[in-house]
């Protein structure tokens, strides 16, 4: 028979309490479940308890800086490219394509495409543009409360409330995922 | 020295309170709300009347003619842009050198940015005479043959502008997002199908909050370099002709230093507004508001000894044409309005560096408006004087403003407070996530044994399992 799966969801009362049951999962304290596999919750942002859950990457750096690449490169081109098909203005002994005046708006379009790519990296990346939302998602965390989410099978589900329960945990929300 | 231990903000408040003052606040504001409301719309019709009446009559009813090219609107212009610098520019600075008491104040900072630029976007296209012929400045492949001048400083204008607009507008929807879900999930009808749509799903996630932080620190630093550059380049309208005057090195920093002290001084007037209208006392603090004074009152200083450095640098230069339209400001026609600059400007400030005056709202009302009155005085003592006395002496004359000039201005102002006072009655105008970041951190500082507990977990944790933190990863 296939064992059941079930998504778990933890809301604690503080980050202590949070920060110490993530901790004794990174220790192995439920055999089974790994600190890889738990989400958390959080009405702030919060960089020490993230912490704990270990190196989780976040790529927007990059993405800016292609955008600010992008800019510069798009920016300059596409004065330049304006200034030599203009072919009637009088230059008055002036380089075509000048330089130091052109560095002016290149510079306006790495900022912006800067911008434009961190914002919209940041929608991507953070999953709000098209990711999963969590479905046991309680409105009490946008007020104070901190909640760990994690799917796991049944093997792991008791013990896991146990030690929710032993760290003061407010309240569990399960689901069936299959 | 009675109030050395004075709190930013009461660190013991509990979070679901920030929540419900909040939230309270875009629900039930206080009757004055209403009638600042009224007021802004009574304002922007004088200058909708105005306009109508410009379109009717042409151009000549705003008296712009040679040699007063541009008036007041391109002087309004100036400060329209100048007053949306501080909103932006003092977040992004106060955020990256973790300066947390810009929590409570700066969202309304950010958004006043937001509509100061929109307001400022109305008037070149006021001054052109007919906005439907706005899209020439856009640089496209014209059937005319005519590629815009790359090398105009009023084209870099165009593109600086827009620049900082989307920039700015999403720095304010970005930091916005925590506090709309914290909406979306709060309210009934149609408010939360506008928070459910503009909360783009946010839950928290540590993964949200992860690319959150990344997001909002590199906007931060994008936006310093480019709130510098677009007053730069403002100047650059004027420093880049060789009308005296205007042809000066220091224009640049004196325009950014303008800025910042006249939004700073509009981030005092909206401070004390919104603290009585929305019953805001607990947030926007008495403390808070006297460090917002101490830093307007520093770069006050700052804009002093530019304005000093640019009349010495013209006195002592060997311009006599620069030197006469010094000359014209001090005793001339323009001298009343000059002086008058220089005391709001200069002098009232130092109301700002008295304790007991910066406690005091209603003074510090009147004071934050005085102070721009003397920047808006200054932006128009850069545009008229020199205009009134270039070149050529049979030329030389006083221009007084027409009405319709004046209407139009003065409109600009209801526009700007209508869009402000609807934003701030629709969105939070307080930062609640980071109100209780704010809190949750000045706690622990003030219980430090708690915080030193988190720590010594987070090294046993780190020691027990052998694995990098992500800090230290």
């Amino acid at each position: 028979m296939m064992k059941k799966k079930y998504r778990v969801l933890g809301l604690f009362s503080d980050f202590e309490e949070a920060f110490a049951a993530i901790a004794d999962i990174r220790q192995y304290k439920v055999p089974g479940v790994s600190v890889d596999d738990v989400r958390l919750m959080s009405p702030i942002e919060h960089p020490e308890i993230e912490e704990v859950l270990g190196d989780r990457p976040a790529h927007v750096p990059k993405f800016t800086l292609a955008g600010a690449i992008f800019g510069i490169t798009f920016g300059f081109l596409f004065l330049a490219s304006a200034q030599a098909n203009f072919l009637v203005q009088p230059q008055g002994g002036k380089p075509v394509v000048p330089l130091p005046s052109n560095i002016v708006l290149t510079y306006e379009m790495l900022i912006l495409f800067g911008v434009l790519f961190t914002v919209i990296s940041f929608l991507l990346l953070s999953g709000l543009l098209f990711g999963k939302k969590e479905t046991l998602y309680s409105e009490k965390i946008a007020v104070d409360q901190i909640g760990i989410i994690m799917e796991l099978d049944e093997d792991t589900f008791e013990p896991l409330k146990a030690l929710f329960r032993q760290h003061k945990v407010l309240e569990i929300r399960e689901e069936v995922i299959k | 020295m009675k109030y050395v231990n004075e709190k930013d903000i009461n660190e013991e408040i509990k979070w679901a309170q920030i929540n419900t003052d909040i939230l309270q606040s875009l629900q039930n504001p206080r009757k004055a709300y209403w009638i600042a409301i009224a007021v802004c719309l009574a304002m922007l019709s004088c200058a909708v009347v105005a306009e109508v009446y410009q379109y009717q009559t042409g151009l000549g009813v705003a008296d712009l003619n040679r040699p007063h090219m541009w008036g007041l609107y391109i002087a309004t212009f100036i400060f329209w842009i100048g007053m949306s610098h501080s909103g932006t520019l003092l977040s992004a600075i106060l955020h990256i050198i973790h300066a947390d008491w810009r929590k409570p104040i700066y969202r309304f900072a950010e958004a006043m940015t937001t509509f100061s630029l929109m307001t400022a976007g109305f008037f070149p296209m006021i001054h052109l005479g007919r906005m439907w012929n706005l899209y020439w400045v856009i640089p496209y492949v014209s059937d005319r043959g005519i590629w815009p001048n790359f090398r105009s400083p009023l084209v870099w204008d165009a593109f600086a502008i827009t620049t900082y607009l989307t920039s700015s507008a999403l720095f304010l929807f970005i930091g916005m997002i925590p506090d709309l879900a914290i909406c979306r999930d709060n309210v009934t009808g149609w408010r939360r199908k506008l928070y459910t749509v503009l909360s783009l799903g946010w839950q928290g996630t540590d993964r949200q909050w992860r690319h959150f932080r990344k997001t909002y620190m590199l906007m931060a630093c994008f936006l310093i370099p480019l709130a510098v550059s677009v007053h730069s380049i403002v100047s650059s309208d004027f420093a880049m002709s060789i009308m005296p005057g205007w042809h000066v090195t220091s224009f640049p920093p004196y325009f950014v230093a303008g800025a910042l002290y006249s939004g700073c001084a509009a981030i005092i007037t909206l401070f004390i507004l919104l603290r009585y209208f929305f019953r805001l006392e607990e947030y926007m603090t008495v403390a808070l508001m006297e460090k917002t004074c101490k830093l307007t009152f520093a770069i006050a200083m700052v804009w002093t000894y530019l304005n000093l450095v640019e009349f010495g640098a013209t006195w002592y230069g060997h311009d006599p044409v620069a030197k006469e339209v010094l000359i014209s400001k001090f005793v001339g026609p323009f001298a009343p309005y000059f002086w008058a600059m220089m005391f709001f400007g200069s002098v009232l400030p130092f109301a700002l560096a008295f304790e007991k005056l910066r406690r005091h709202m209603a003074t510090m009302m009147v004071v934050s408006i005085l102070l721009n009155v003397g920047m808006w005085l200054e932006r128009w003592m850069i545009v008229g004087p020199t205009l009134s006395h270039a070149y050529a002496p049979e030329a030389w004359n006083f221009m007084w403003p027409s009405i319709v000039q004046w209407a139009i201005v003065f409109g600009s102002f209801g526009w700007f407070g209508l869009l402000f006072l609807i934003f701030v009655k629709v969105f939070p105008c307080v930062s609640m996530y980071e109100v209780k970041e704010m809190v949750f951190h000045r706690r622990r500082e003030a219980h430090a044994e708690v915080a030193e507990k988190f720590h010594r977990r987070a090294a046993d944790v780190q020691q027990a399992t052998g694995r990098p933190s992500a800090e230290g990863a």
